[in-house]
């Protein structure tokens, strides 16, 4: 079939007559987790891709409603369970923003670092797994190498490897030691070798670059129209960065670049993540020299937050603060109002919109999951496209079922 | 946390308030501000106007499309509030609108027509509070099974549910 006929919206009788229908998912390699889609083919040609999605729903937004700001975290870092703690940042971003809580120094640049570090963990298994779907398994050990040594980072500063649940209203479960320091620092100059191999691997290879180049276009129009933020959207040609036009955290005080492309392919996609790692580094490595020393927990108004860990084991004050902290009648109280707050996560745009009704529990948590605006586009991007480049796409735009269906 | 986001210039969102007072002419508009946000309520039987107004005042992007039952809300004189997050690209202005909606007419035209990526917002909003979204090109649930018969976020359903799932019909290999 000609690919001018794929524009028009509706083929008639005749031409469906040689279609074929292709159950894709939900439980197929490519997919990753659990999602669906259901694709008219002509041939090899994708005519028609429509996703089904809902296999993971699990009724996060309504546990929201139940569970307190500071509960909520443990729930809030399981949707997008590849970069957990950029989940709990921007979640008790937006609460902060609703209670209007300004953090101490020390903890926002402990976040922006564990931010950063979780835009390097989500784009190498974003890079790495593409690869490997697309058939080069050597790159995919080389991304889940370095994966590890974050999960390490992160089980030094919270106990926990993957669901760290780390942030707190106001500040952080625990304050980060020396070694842990030094664990950041011995990463930051071990990334550059390793991202260097990688880079050759992967956005070198010739396989890999005829597979993704001109592969899932999307224009800068659609991009927009169809609230695509992130990489997908900087891969378009749109230059937005929350980290850089709504500064939160201590983004401010760092020089980076945006990283932007003109291809909207999804070579293009890539690399823009494999660009971004390299600016996430650049802010780790000014971060992790000038942590500021003093509190982690906002300071000032007592009852607004946990008291220090230190405090409550040691102290008859602090056991007392901790736990009226979590006694109904004395939490902190949320003012009637309602808020959108969002952060740039690895994936785009991760945004809350929380309703407040005066109690230290949200009436109404909304997510804005990047990924569920990115899986809408989809169907568009496989516009022309073969049925190979199904797992192509799919993997540029690193669909996280968990966070699409919540 | 909000002290360090700068605050968006006032002139910005008194120019889109010239701009939609001349284009909305006769639309009653209710501005709001709170933590540096701007947010505006707007009458739903004027939807589709105020939508298309706001888009030609620079809100380009729909970065989000919800919605809140104020069931148990006290105060709340209305039941439903359908949220528009918008943003302007350019500028990075946000602007949030609001309309409130109650029973037994819970139909609103769709705002496809105006910003694409609202298609699966619409959806999951019919998912979740039963709000009918008119003239939307491919109405139906999203997230949960086509047959499911309520509307789980509202407030007066139980977070346990409602024993849906033990109703499900099993499907064995032999009949599939």
């Amino acid at each position: 079939m000609p690919l001018e006929l794929l524009e028009s919206p509706d083929l008639n009788a005749n031409q469906r007559e040689g279609l074929w229908t292709l159950n894709f998912g939900p439980q197929h390699p490519a997919t990753h987790t659990t999602l669906r889609l259901v694709l008219q083919l002509d041939g090899e040609m994708v005519i028609d891709a429509e996703p089904d999605i809902g296999f993971l729903h699990s009724g996060f937004e309504k546990l929201g409603e139940v569970l307190d700001f500071n509960q909520y975290v443990t729930i809030v870092d399981r949707m997008n369970y590849i970069s957990p703690m950029a989940n709990e940042i921007a979640w008790h971003h937006a609460v902060e923003k609703l209670l209007g809580i300004d953090l101490t120094p020390r903890c926002k640049y402990i976040r922006t670092i564990f931010a950063e570090l979780m835009r390097i963990h989500d784009h190498l298994l974003c890079l790495g797994t593409c690869v490997l779907d697309l058939g080069g398994a050597t790159a995919f050990m080389y991304a889940f190498n370095e994966r590890e040594t974050i999960y390490e980072i992160c089980e030094r500063a919270s106990g926990q490897r993957f669901h760290t649940s780390y942030t707190r209203v106001g500040g952080l479960l625990y304050d980060v030691t020396d070694d842990w320091v030094k664990m950041v620092r011995d990463f930051v100059r071990n990334f550059p070798k390793v991202y260097r191999d990688f880079s050759g691997l992967v956005m070198k290879n010739r396989i890999f670059v005829e597979r993704t180049r001109d592969v899932g276009v999307l224009s800068r129009e659609e991009a927009i129209a169809g609230g695509a933020t992130g990489p997908v959207a900087r891969a378009s040609g749109v230059v937005r960065d929350l980290r850089r036009d709504e500064p939160y955290l201590a983004y401010e005080d760092f020089d980076f670049d945006v990283c932007a492309s003109q291809g909207g392919d999804c070579y293009a996609r890539f690399q823009v993540r494999m660009m971004e790692m390299l600016e996430s580094i650049k802010i780790i490595e000014q971060a992790i020299e000038n942590i500021p020393a003093g509190p982690i927990f906002a300071v000032g108004t007592g009852k607004e937050s946990m008291p220090d860990k230190r405090e409550v084991y040691r102290s008859i004050e602090g056991l007392i603060h901790h736990f009226e902290s979590v006694m109904p009648n004395r939490q902190m109280q949320a003012p009637k109002e309602s808020v959108y707050a969002a952060t740039e996560s690895p994936n785009g745009e991760l945004g809350y919109y929380i309703v407040g009704d005066g109690s230290f529990r949200a009436y109404r948590a909304r997510t804005r999951p990047p990924s569920l605006l990115h899986f809408s586009l989809f169907s568009r991007m496989m516009r022309g496209c073969m049925l190979s480049d199904v797992v192509a796409v799919l993997g540029s735009i690193n669909i996280i079922a968990a966070e699409l269906d919540r | 946390m909000t002290t360090e986001t700068p605050k968006p210039s006032s002139v910005e969102i008194d120019a889109v308030k010239v701009k939609l007072a001349d284009s909305l002419i006769g639309v009653a508009l209710e501005w709001s501000e709170f933590r540096d946000q701007y947010r505006v309520v707007f009458p739903a039987t004027e939807l589709l106007k105020c939508l298309n107004a706001f888009k030609f005042a620079g809100f380009e992007q729909l970065s989000d499309l919800t919605a809140v039952d104020l069931l148990e809300y006290s105060n709340a004189t209305d039941r439903f509030e359908v949220v528009y997050c918008l943003l302007n690209v350019d500028t990075g202005l946000r602007l949030i609108a609001k309309t409130y909606l109650n029973e037994p007419d819970l139909t609103i035209p769709s705002a496809t027509s105006v910003w694409s990526g609202a298609d699966w917002l619409e959806r999951e909003v019919y998912d979740m509070y039963g709000i009918l979204f008119s003239g939307h090109p491919n109405f139906k649930r999203l997230l949960l099974p086509q047959e499911f018969q309520s509307f789980p976020m509202r407030k007066d359903y139980p977070v346990k549910g409602r024993g849906e799932r033990h109703n499900f019909p099993v499907i064995t290999r032999a009949e599939s």
